[in-house]
């Protein structure tokens, strides 16, 4: 099926003046295909059909917005990252009395629990909160369970491996019907809510600000509207984490900032 | 049409590969005029690891500038862009690329078909598209997706690639426009002004 630009216009308003969701500052040609690949799966004859169905029934909204917005993530994905934080952001933060971290769009909270078990094994948890927010209730539910598939668990246990951890990665999980529970003690320390990164503002002061593989998802306005709001919401030399082929050479925060050596990890200097 | 008005229509040349695509490329690139009028953009499938040695690698065969990509890159003349490991590629109507971690398609990621269509939708005519040597079914709807927005597309000659079926599966499927050895791609690309 081919759906002309204007017609992805129309239906980005409908979507912001009904619902009140504004997508139309993400990335266009990314959504185009999330839309075309939607009308595939639920089987929209045409384009006009989708409309309809998104004007006239607030539950079918959910789908849509769950199956446009892209919930693709796992456990310590690019392990090197993860080995960063480990050997040079974690000392620093375990210098602090308190150390608050804002997990920006964390989807399913794979890495939200990646950074509960580096915290956890170096003594921080306990005096740690983790904040997880998406604009997405439905995927902000199974951050909450903790519950990820048992298949899974090979490819995050190398990722944990490959990202200098020694423990057994299965001691972090139970097994049970197919399904691995993450330990109950990982996620007491998580605070969930929705936040919504083209319209909501500031809500705390963070040490460490994670958003990998979000930005990639707006458009230039909307990627500076975000990157504005982390500088707002870090603490004098707090850390940004993008993903791994995220920058802030396009934003005018980056005169404020300092890239570490290899990683995307950005320090604010002022 | 003549051929030379299809030639000159041409402004960016996407081209896919799997595996045995590697071996074309360094033959191809050490004979690439460098000063090159269009922009190459490159998909291949490649480990997951993100590992930005290709680029480097590639720098070493050709003079013409080659960089991985990263998020909201300009699409520039005169320069070979290389689609980064374990993301998809798009391409923006305001000539920006995009990256995207969604769903592997065609059990790949980078995907040659989506990559194909974004540059279809954007470029239409100005778009060249060529699909190398692989063992993939990937390719095929990006390359009639292509056709289909008046671009040209082309499939490497099958008897001159290591791995002949994915070319082979986009013949099989589509009228490919060219279907060229790895001297005449090389020749093709030096011929667009």
């Amino acid at each position: 099926m081919t759906i002309e630009d204007e017609e992805i216009d129309l239906l980005l308003n409908d979507v912001f003046e009904m619902y009140g969701y504004d997508f139309t500052s993400y990335s266009r040609a990314s959504l185009k295909r999330r839309i075309i690949r939607l009308c595939a799966l639920d089987k929209f004859p045409s384009f006009a059909e989708l409309r309809y169905r998104i004007r006239s029934e607030e539950d079918y909204l959910k789908r849509f917005v769950e199956e446009i917005t892209v919930n693709v993530t796992e456990m310590f994905r690019d392990p090197s990252f993860y080995k960063v934080l480990r050997t040079d952001i974690l000392p620093i933060l375990g210098t602090k009395p308190f150390i608050r971290i804002w997990h920006a769009g964390c989807s399913t909270g794979e890495e939200v629990f990646s950074m509960a078990i580096l915290l956890q094994e170096a003594n921080l948890l306990k005096k740690s909160l983790l904040y997880a927010t998406d604009l997405n209730p439905s995927v902000l539910e199974k951050v909450r369970k903790g519950i990820f598939p048992l298949t899974q668990m090979k490819q995050y246990s190398e990722n944990y491996i490959a990202s200098g951890g020694i423990k057994d990665f299965s001691t972090y999980y139970t097994a049970n019907y197919g399904q691995a529970k993450l330990n109950q003690e990982l996620s007491e320390k998580i605070i969930i809510s929705t936040h919504n990164l083209v319209s909501d503002g500031s809500f705390n002061e963070f040490d460490l600000i994670l958003c990998r593989n979000v930005l990639i998802y707006f458009d230039k306005d909307l990627q500076e509207r975000a990157l504005k709001l982390f500088d707002e919401s870090l603490g004098a030399l707090g850390f940004l984490a993008l993903g791994s082929k995220e920058t802030l050479k396009f934003s005018t925060i980056q005169s404020r900032f300092r890239q570490l050596d290899k990683e995307k990890i950005w320090k604010k200097m002022m | 049409m003549e051929e030379d008005d299809v030639k000159n229509k041409v402004k960016v040349v996407v081209i896919g590969g799997s595996a045995g695509s590697l071996t074309v490329l360094f033959e191809v690139f050490p004979t690439l005029l460098p000063d090159l009028k269009v922009a190459i953009i490159l998909v291949l499938h490649r480990k997951n690891s993100a590992d930005s040695s290709l680029s480097a690698l590639f720098s070493t065969k050709t003079l013409i500038p080659t960089k991985e990509v990263e998020d909201k890159d300009p699409v520039l003349p005169g320069n070979i862009y290389l689609a980064p490991a374990d993301y998809h590629l798009l391409i923006e109507k305001n000539l920006t690329f995009s990256l995207d971690y969604s769903e592997k398609i065609n059990f790949s990621r980078p995907s040659l078909d989506v990559t194909f269509e974004s540059a279809a939708d954007v470029f239409g005519p100005a778009l060249a598209a060529v699909l190398l040597s692989g063992a993939n079914e990937d390719g095929t709807q990006g390359l009639i997706a292509v056709k289909n927005s008046g671009g040209l597309t082309i499939a490497q000659k099958p008897e001159s690639a290591q791995m002949p079926f994915m070319p082979q599966h986009a013949i099989a499927n589509m009228q490919v426009d060219k279907i060229l050895d790895i001297k005449e791609i090389a020749d093709f690309i030096n011929s667009l002004h």
